[in-house]
């Protein structure tokens, strides 16, 4: 049996890690969406509506596979994190239900004419459906997001002590609420959403073209993926490079409002100036793998790097060391690493959007393999990076749940027994690791399907879907 | 900041703001036993359908509703954490392994009617066509007794009355899973259903009899609130809206089942309710007022709430109208 806040805390990531995959499409796609449907009210051309029925598909399964797990996370506050939900509640309570009143029902009623209405509604109704799909998306990261950056950089409130619990008292709502750290986390996540799908959808549209043009298979719809292709490299080109400018900046505000996170992304144990920036660095012996101290490793560095970074201009700039903070330490070796991989995904994305807008307009975006084979293996990569940010964001922070407030430890519901939350967690691994294995098999099952064809879409306007006819008529 | 100032030192025009929202929980906890409910009546009547085109026509008449009708369960659970932060983290904390069980059978019965049309071939459906009749069989049945142990303050996991209230909830549903497809269906199939619509009704009252002796029998100190005007007349009330529902059903007056199917839900909510006030946790001793969060985000949240409410059931009427009338037999993804 494992110690419940252990098992606690694992069973949490363990959710949230598979959960943020849905979302992260769902927000993604949303702006795609939107501009689908537009296009496909405001062209004759076929390609618009076969986007958007498309990739409406892969939104509506994202989006009810997100639902089934958000709701698990929303109670594990109350069942795995009860001393947190009784501290906090004030402040964190309403968030979350401004998140589902506000953001999710939007979402959720619109969705379902967005994903079935074509027929019954009006264009013009229909077009803002999906824009109320998409601003229900985006509304729900805000509530999240504020909820979420409250605990990073807690403000507004004050704490009292009540029965010999320590509870949170709202009192400066908008201090709370638009907390330091809200904007930079909005800004980073959804321009990494958008960032995520645009690199599925280019790798996606990649094999396909890689497919027909370079290995000549015949692809029925190649003007589909060629589109769905283009589309994506101008998304990628515009989302990368904003990705890392914000993401650098983000990094300063973080020195500022929590050195300790930004020593353990740094591995810097000892306060200095004129520090380096490691791009790798590995411990001297092999038991310190999970701990690179810095005075161990050997590395390479760039000179001055993290000072320059910290500061923003200045290589001789001191930075807190992780020795200067007192009581337990963020595990530093996954917030290192984490963040040096995020970080050097950024980049290789930057290079992949660059690449693939030269090749265009040098009038060779279907001829060069190795560049859709770079986008193929690189699809999945940014959901990958999403997740390296939050594992930075979050394991960064610890030991504190709220930071300089709450202990991670004090956190757990006080009567939960060891039995219980092993045997959750296993429950949870089981059913979190099928789920996620379904979904990839839907998702891949949508892909190799493909779009609606041509001649299909032609039926559709007689008003009987050529989806529904294959399921009824066996 | 003075707008903090002002709402933060009393309710907002004086209005019993905690009784409002111990009012507006109960509310919210209703209408997704009411909208998602007979969603779990349509997957546990799936079970009764072995014609694959039956089947397609069952899950056509929910699929553009049960997403939104979810959110009403994610909207409890946020509204009780804003409101009564110190129930939403007893409650759940106290109840873990059932709600996770809950949980589990929601994701069982969310996952299952997406996965069964993404395929057609007949294992594939017959095995997800089953995970959908057990996940919606155990959702309001763990459901149910989650509400009996908040409302008796039991803390062991399974009591009797904690069993009957699971199954009377069940066999709501189905009640209410009936008039959802007598609206959404025609002809023949519509016509068969109206005999699975008494058979629950039936069932139902007989549940309802049975939880109220035993509750009243295993918690002697509920018997004065059992007999109390209130709940006496809940009691009537719910024997009315069976008629009405009963007779709707063989007349076909289908909205006015529906409508009736939406009243004994809201009767069964307000009867645990009106049993348990002004108490909200027996077992931690806390009270309505005790449990309340303080008046600054109370404030907060009754101007977000009155706000929002009303939009949402705009979007409802918007989606339940769009929507309105016997499905399409080949309605799907467009």
């Amino acid at each position: 049996m494992l110690d419940p806040v252990l098992a606690s805390r694992v069973q949490f990531a363990l959710t949230v890690i598979v959960h943020i995959i849905f979302p992260v499409v769902s927000m993604g796609l949303a702006p795609f969406l939107i501009y689908f449907t537009w296009k496909d009210i405001r062209s004759e051309k076929a390609v618009y509506e076969q986007l958007r029925r498309f990739w409406t598909r892969i939104f509506a399964v994202s989006f009810a596979t997100g639902t089934v797990t958000g709701l698990v996370l929303e109670f594990e506050f109350g069942t795995n994190f009860a001393a947190f939900s009784t501290t906090a509640g004030e402040l964190f309570g309403g968030p979350l239900a401004l998140e589902g009143m506000m953001a999710f029902m939007l979402e959720a009623t619109f969705l379902g004419i967005f994903v079935f209405g074509r027929e019954r509604v009006s264009d013009r109704f229909y077009f803002l459906s999906s824009i109320a799909v998409g601003l229900g998306t985006w509304l729900s990261a805000v509530w999240i997001l504020i909820a979420n950056s409250w605990m990073q950089t807690p403000r507004g409130f004050e704490l009292v002590m009540e029965d010999g619990q320590p509870i949170v008292h709202l009192v400066d709502p908008l201090a709370a609420y638009l907390n330091p750290r809200f904007p930079w986390m909005f800004v980073h996540m959804q321009n990494a959403a958008v960032e995520s799908v645009a690199l599925l959808m280019a790798g996606i549209g990649a094999y396909y073209v890689f497919r027909h043009h370079v290995w000549g298979y015949s692809i029925d719809n190649i003007e589909f993926w060629e589109a769905t292709l283009k589309i994506a490299l101008v998304v990628l080109v515009i989302t990368a490079p904003l990705q890392a400018i914000h993401g650098d900046l983000y990094a300063r505000h973080i020195v500022e409002t929590q050195p300790q996170k930004f020593a353990a992304m740094e591995a810097i144990w000892e306060t200095d100036s004129y520090v380096p920036e490691y791009i790798v660095a590995f411990p001297t012996s092999i038991q310190d793998l999970l701990d690179p101290r810095a005075k161990e490793i050997f590395g390479l560095g760039i000179p001055g790097g993290a000072s320059w970074l910290a500061s923003g201009g200045d290589p001789q700039a001191t930075i807190q060391g992780l020795n200067e903070f007192e009581g337990p330490q963020p595990p530093v070796a996954i917030v290192f690493w984490s963040f040096r991989i995020m970080v050097a995904l950024g980049f290789w994305f930057i290079l992949l959007a660059f690449w693939g807008v030269y090749r265009w307009w040098r009038g060779e975006l279907y001829e060069d393999d190795l560049l859709h084979k770079a986008l193929m293996l690189s699809a999945p990569l940014g959901l990958l990076a999403v997740e390296l940010g939050w594992i930075v964001t979050e394991v960064g922070r610890q030991p504190w749940v709220i930071q300089g407030v709450m202990k991670t430890s004090d956190s757990v519901s006080p009567g939960l027994t060891g039995a219980e939350a092993t045997a959750t967690l296993v429950g949870f691994a089981i059913v979190y690791l099928g789920l996620l294995t379904l979904y990839t098999y839907v998702i891949v099952r949508i892909i190799r399907t493909g779009p609606p064809d041509g001649d299909e879409l032609t039926t559709v306007e007689s008003s009987s879907s050529s989806q529904s006819e294959v399921s009824t008529d066996d | 900041m003075t707008d903090a100032g002002t709402l933060a030192s009393d309710t907002l025009f004086g209005l019993p703001l905690a009784d409002i929202w111990f009012g507006l929980v109960f509310f919210i906890l209703g209408m997704f036993l009411f909208l998602d409910g007979f969603d779990f009546g349509v997957g546990i009547l799936f079970a009764t359908r072995d014609d694959k085109h039956e089947r397609e026509q069952l899950l056509a008449a929910i699929t553009p509703f049960w997403d939104g009708n979810e959110v009403w369960l994610v909207v409890f659970g946020g509204t009780l954490f804003a409101a009564f932060p110190a129930v939403y983290a007893n409650l759940f904390s106290r109840h873990y392994l059932l709600m996770f069980a809950i949980l589990g059978a929601l994701i069982l019965r969310g996952l299952a009617p997406e996965m069964y049309e993404q395929r057609e071939d007949e294992p594939w459906q017959r095995w997800w066509g089953r995970a959908f009749i057990i996940g919606s069989f155990a959702a309001p049945f763990f459901l149910g007794i989650f509400i009996a142990n908040w409302l008796l303050g039991t803390t062991t996991l399974i009591t009797l009355p904690g069993i009957l209230v699971g199954l009377t909830v069940v066999a709501l549903t189905v009640v209410d899973g009936v008039a959802f497809l007598r609206l959404k269906t025609r002809n023949e199939l519509r016509d068969e259903f109206r005999a699975d619509g008494y058979r629950a009704l039936v069932l139902y009252f007989i549940l309802v009899v049975l939880t109220l002796s035993a509750v009243y029998l295993t918690a002697p100190e509920l018997r004065s609130a059992l007999l109390s005007p209130l709940v006496v007349g809940l009691v009537v009330v719910n024997l009315v809206l069976t008629g009405i529902y009963a007779v709707a059903t063989r007349s076909d007056r289908y909205y006015v089942a529906f409508i009736a199917g939406a009243g004994l839900v809201f009767t069964l909510i307000s009867t645990v309710a009106g049993l348990m006030y002004p108490a909200i946790d027996r077992v931690r001793g806390l009270t309505v007022e005790t449990a309340i969060v303080s008046p600054l985000p109370l404030n907060i949240m009754s101007i977000g709430a009155a706000l929002l409410l009303p939009l949402i059931f705009l979007y409802f009427g918007v989606l339940y109208s769009v929507f309105s009338g016997p499905i399409e037999a080949d309605e799907s993804y467009q």
